[in-house]
């Protein structure tokens, strides 16, 4: 089985999760508001996640990332199955899971019309710290995250990315040794997202905090983290580390083709490579091939008729989005994998 | 773009968690002997409410000024519109006092109503429900610092109607009683249609017309109602802020019935606080 290639080992294990079920009842539509089916948001999801260890949790839109965090976190009760922190059970007890971790959600409306300063003093305070120690942590992560020009601006007032930096520095208020992050760097520029990724490599390095990380960034999940499960439709489809992930499609190679207008269909060749392509978007044509394949592919599309009409092409090694698609994946997935 | 190179650590978890292991703090051991790792202090009740309060009342500066002075405004356009219908006496008193307290149902009813709707509806209770902090100081916060935001305009509309109308301004200090207990009755009734309300539209209606119940049952003098009406006037908790409020105006108010009337404001604070607190519970965990 691809899953659990390479599970956690016993006794180090943070977080563990058994058999969870959440199934999202079925709508009636309303007047304007088409019924909807119920959901299997999660459909039976097994993960270990072991301490110091950064984590992913990777898929499209829709495929449950949210809805399992969101039931670790203490915030959905799962219809079955079990989840234990550090020890705990939180499907029990979740009142626990905000004494276990800290969470940074998808939504800053709570935060929206502090400033950056209070939103991170306020966060640290009712993270149980005193007043002098939340002062201490609020501008130590503000000058961590160099927030430091931000300080005294509210978060409304700020574009999207810095607004996620000031988020994450409520997150990181307050000593945890989990970090629940859904999509944290959502919008960010490169610097801040260096910056993101430092300061939780720090609290890995320095105090063995261990990083759940909700993301549909492929080559984020392929640089930040140690092991990634793929999730799709509520289940775990794989899950190992990335390098491993890939070596599952590490014999095939991916050819982009982009033409400049309608595909030369007329072409023998072309026409064939049409049919095996993976995924067609417009002008842009995918394919996973073997290599002696892809250099076919591509002496045919760069020699003669076909090579007027290219506008574009990349060969490429294999990414974890290919690994999804390879997985059995939607293949509307792609959409919902973003490449930055 | 970043970062962490994965290349930098050796592959699968043991890079990653060995150094963890040599830095983690002995008591954060964990599970790995099966004993549960011990959990963080919680937010104590007193200094969360001041946090959140806090927090609250500096939202005021960025969003709420503008609605205050809606709110001042509308309850002194009233008085002004009253003068042509009331000629002094018990009903000028009543239409000062119901226009004061208008205000604290505007901005603690309304207002708040919207806040814990829309709060809600986005998922912003996620941030206050992953902090290990007292269901009531985060409602307990809010409703104070909403009370709180009434008292300027209220205390305005009570020295322009006294001046309209030509009322004492003896007793007007019994506002420092009527604002905060009126005021966390009607925050709490707020807070609780905000967090039970199954949509934010409804939270927002309710908002509504709770102030507007406020308006009708508690500006407009008693005396000329129909009695079906006036029953609901007085299961409106703003009528007893108001009828302190305008007894406090007599030359010798009746102390007793003014602390009646602000025993019963008490009564229902404490009531509707307590079922703000559970609606949050009920909303933070779905």
């Amino acid at each position: 089985m691809r899953t659990g290639a390479k599970q956690a080992t016993g006794g180090n294990v943070v977080c563990t999760v058994r058999g969870l079920v959440k199934t999202y009842p079925a709508a009636r539509g309303r007047r304007g508001a088409p019924a909807t089916p119920a959901v299997r948001a999660s459909d039976g999801i097994d993960l270990d996640v072991a301490r110091g260890e950064v984590f992913g949790l990777l898929g499209p839109n829709g495929a449950g990332k949210s809805t399992l965090v969101r039931q670790l976190t203490g915030l959905l009760r799962p219809d079955e199955g079990t989840v234990r922190v550090l020890g705990h059970d939180l499907v029990r007890h979740p009142e626990r899971a905000a004494r276990l971790l800290s969470y940074l959600g998808q939504d800053s409306t709570a935060l929206d019309e502090l400033t950056v300063a209070l939103a991170t003093e306020t966060t640290a305070r009712l993270r149980g710290l005193d007043a002098r120690a939340a002062r201490a942590e609020r501008d130590a992560v503000i000058e961590e995250l160099d927030l430091g020009e931000l300080a005294g601006r509210p978060l409304k007032k700020l574009s999207g990315g810095q607004r996620r930096l000031a988020c994450v520095a409520a997150a990181l208020v307050g000593e945890r040794p989990l970090l629940v992050l859904d999509e944290p760097t959502t919008g960010m520029d490169p610097v801040a997202r260096r910056a993101v990724w430092a300061a939780v490599d720090r609290r890995r390095a320095e105090r063995g905090v261990t990083v759940l990380l909700v993301t549909h960034n492929v080559i984020e999940a392929e640089t930040v983290l140690d092991r990634v499960a793929v999730l799709d439709r509520g289940r775990v489809i794989a899950c190992d580390t990335p390098a491993g992930l890939k070596a599952m499609v590490a014999d095939e190679v991916r050819v982009e083709l982009v033409w400049r207008t309608e595909p030369p269909l007329d072409v023998a060749g072309v026409a064939a490579l049409r049919d095996t392509a993976h995924a067609v978007s417009g002008r842009r044509w995918t394919l996973r091939l073997a290599p002696d394949e892809a250099r076919a592919a591509i002496a045919t599309v760069t020699g003669g008729p076909a090579f007027a009409a290219l506008d574009d092409f990349t060969l490429a090694t294999p990414s974890l989005e290919d690994v999804y698609l390879a997985l059995g994946g939607r293949a509307e997935g792609t959409q919902g994998l973003v490449k930055v | 773009m970043s970062v962490v190179p994965a290349q930098a650590m050796p592959p699968g978890i043991t890079g990653g968690s060995a150094p963890a292991k040599a830095a983690a703090p002995a008591g954060e051991a964990g599970d790995a002997d099966g004993v549960p790792a011990p959990l963080a202090a919680r937010a104590r009740l007193f200094p969360a409410l001041v946090a959140v309060y806090r927090a609250q009342l500096s939202r005021a500066r960025v969003a709420r000024i503008p609605l205050l002075f809606v709110a001042t405004f509308q309850s002194v356009g009233i008085m002004v519109l009253m003068r042509g219908v009331v000629d002094g006496g018990e009903e000028a008193r009543s239409v000062v006092a119901g226009s004061s307290v208008l205000v604290v149902a505007f901005v603690a009813l309304n207002l708040l109503a919207q806040y814990f709707g829309q709060l809600r509806a986005s998922g912003g209770l996620d941030h206050y429900a992953t902090l290990p902090v007292p269901p009531s100081a985060v409602v307990l916060g809010a409703a104070a610092a909403y009370a709180s935001f009434t008292v300027p305009g209220t205390a305005v509309t009570a020295v322009v109607g006294s001046a309209l109308f030509q009322l004492p301004m003896g007793h007007l200090w019994i506002l420092v009683a009527v604002i905060p207990l009126s005021g966390a009755a009607l925050a709490g009734l707020g807070a609780a249609l905000g967090l039970l309300a199954p949509r934010q539209e409804l939270a927002t209606l309710c908002g509504q017309l709770g102030m507007s119940a406020a308006l009708l049952l508690g500006v407009l003098p008693a005396e000329r109602m129909p009695e079906v009406v006036s029953y609901t006037r007085d299961l409106l908790p703003s009528t007893y802020g108001v009828e302190a409020l305008a007894r406090s105006f007599d030359g010798q108010p009746d102390w007793l019935a003014v602390c009646a009337d602000l025993g019963v404001c008490a009564v229902v604070a404490v009531v509707s606080l307590a079922a703000a607190t559970w609606a949050y519970r009920r909303a933070a965990v779905r």
